[in-house]
């Protein structure tokens, strides 16, 4: 196990957030979280990277676990000035080639002089992508990261995270509401809903009656998910 | 040399203009000028608390500074907004620290004088407490650099990065102090925050890195500071205020050529791309 937690529960200003999660994931795994809005998938990343304290319960994480995070929406203060280049440099410095290269294998060369916020939606998320794998994570989160891409883009972003762990064998979790991707791309499904649904590898069965039960609201927004029960 | 009061003053202004001008730019992109605001203005309690107790002018500023500054940091997030907040400690410390002064009695202090500063007055000591202030603030930002800039462009990123936003936030806050508590004499608490955003804001529209920003800051306030002291020498106006309308100028200037200045920066970046693009088809 890279990171696992245990009973974890938070809150957020007296709202409880997540309750009693235990999930954990596995070197070179795809795990997909989904749910309703509102259900803690951010908030569960943010307890994972350390931005949000649990209230209660742990997570813990292997020793030689290397994180990279992309949140769900980065805005990038206009006054900042900020090239693709710099930017792949925070915080740590990095050389010219290695930065060349990372945007290369991001699929988007040559923008090193430009500056991040005269990006379009896709160029950025790529961008962000390219940040994230500079310093050779072995657990990439990502956080809804396909919200502002078309059709095209979504397809192309799935790829590149496949790439990704064919490549380096990183392990990704990531929230995604691209239900169709997720059944063909992922290991693992995990159903949150402020505490874990169900999780389990997805399969096109017939959706199992623990999840339209506890996921109610949720099952009316992705009537496809058809997940087997957790074993 | 150091005894000519022009050339104090003239390296007193670029003293706290070299410190101010990066210091600044982390203003611009947090968005914290009305947090200078408050800053500045709980320095007229400490010049208060100064002459009432007779403690050091630089130590009672930076006290009271540091003190405001903490104490918005630790309300942020109470369910306030942060500006209402602002408000609130800001200028009922401009009022307590003026109603403070007054009880001083004794002497007939010169309020204008902390209010605008008094570049011109200007001890050798106090080009001391400047430059070591300075040094103070510049060394800290340029050692915790590219962490600060980071928490700026974003606070999860920095966690995930194994930074902690609170602490980065705190050395910010704590300079803004430093920045405040030596530069009352030079612009006055009313006028710290114009040096801090002014020079920074001018810089923007040339700069395409955050480095290169801060030091055109630096450049242009220094600019300002020096053509601000001549002029206020020629036309005999006050100093602080005649060097901040200096950096306005160049603010006014630097957006009228704004234009032209795009358009150079936009084929430079074109001349860039065109180059690898143009081998590969000689190639192919």
């Amino acid at each position: 196990m890279l990171i696992r937690v245990e009973g974890l529960s938070a809150q957020i200003s007296g709202r409880e957030v997540l309750r009693d999660i235990s999930m954990g994931v596995e070197a070179g795994e795809i795990v997909t979280l989904v749910g309703p809005n509102g259900s803690g998938k951010t908030s569960l990343l943010k307890t994972l990277i350390g931005a949000l304290t649990p209230s209660q319960g742990r997570v813990l994480k292997d020793q030689g676990l290397r994180l990279a995070y992309v949140p769900q929406k980065l805005h990038v203060e206009p006054m900042l000035p900020m090239t693709v280049a710099r930017f792949l440099s925070l915080p740590k410095k990095k050389t010219a080639s290695s930065i060349a290269q990372a945007l290369t294998a991001a699929g988007v060369p040559g923008i090193e002089k430009q500056s991040i916020q005269g990006l379009s939606g896709g160029q950025f998320q790529r961008v962000q992508l390219a940040r994230a794998m500079m310093d050779k994570p072995n657990l990439l989160l990502l956080d809804e990261a396909t919200q502002r891409l078309d059709h095209v883009g979504i397809a192309d972003f799935y790829h590149q995270i496949a790439a990704i762990r064919r490549d380096t064998n990183c392990a990704v979790l990531m929230v995604s509401h691209d239900l169709n991707v997720v059944m063909r791309q992922t290991d693992r499904v995990i159903c949150l809903n402020t505490h874990i649904c169900c999780q389990g590898k997805p399969d096109h069965g017939v959706p199992h009656r623990s999840i339209s039960v506890s996921l109610g609201s949720a099952m009316r927004i992705w009537p496809c998910i058809t997940i087997s029960r957790m074993p | 040399m150091l005894d000519d009061f022009l050339i104090r003053a003239a390296l007193a202004g670029l003293g706290v203009n070299l410190t101010a001008a990066p210091l600044g730019c982390f203003v611009i992109w947090r968005r914290m000028a009305y947090l200078g605001d408050a800053t500045a203005h709980a320095s007229i309690l400490g010049v208060a608390l100064s002459l009432i107790f007779s403690l050091p002018l630089t130590l009672s500023v930076l006290l009271t500074a540091s003190l405001m500054a903490l104490l918005s940091l630790a309300l942020s997030n109470r369910g306030w907004a942060m500006d209402t907040l602002l408000g609130v400690l800001s200028h009922s410390a401009l009022a307590i620290g003026l109603v403070a002064v007054s009880f001083v009695s004794g002497i007939r202090i010169d309020l204008m004088a902390y209010l605008f500063g008094d570049i011109l007055a200007v001890s050798q000591t106090d080009l001391l407490t400047i430059w070591v202030g300075a040094f103070l603030v510049v060394g800290m930002l340029a050692y915790r650099w590219s962490n600060l800039l980071l928490v700026t462009l974003n606070p999860d990123l920095a966690i995930a990065s194994g930074i902690d936003p609170k602490r980065e936030q705190l050395i910010l806050t704590l300079s803004l102090a430093v920045v405040v508590a030596v530069a009352i004499k030079i612009v006055g608490v009313l006028l710290i925050v114009a040096m801090l955003i002014i020079p920074a804001a001018g810089a923007r529209p040339l700069s395409r890195t955050p480095e290169t920003m801060a030091m055109l800051s630096a450049v242009i306030g220094g600019s300002a500071s020096g053509l601000g002291l001549i002029a206020s020498y020629q036309f005999d106006t006050p100093t602080g205020p005649t060097i901040v309308c200096t950096a306005t100028l160049l603010f006014l200037l630097i957006n009228a050529m704004r234009p032209a200045i795009d358009w150079i920066l936009k084929s430079r970046q074109k001349d860039r791309q065109a180059q690898p693009l143009n081998t590969g088809e000689r190639h192919g």
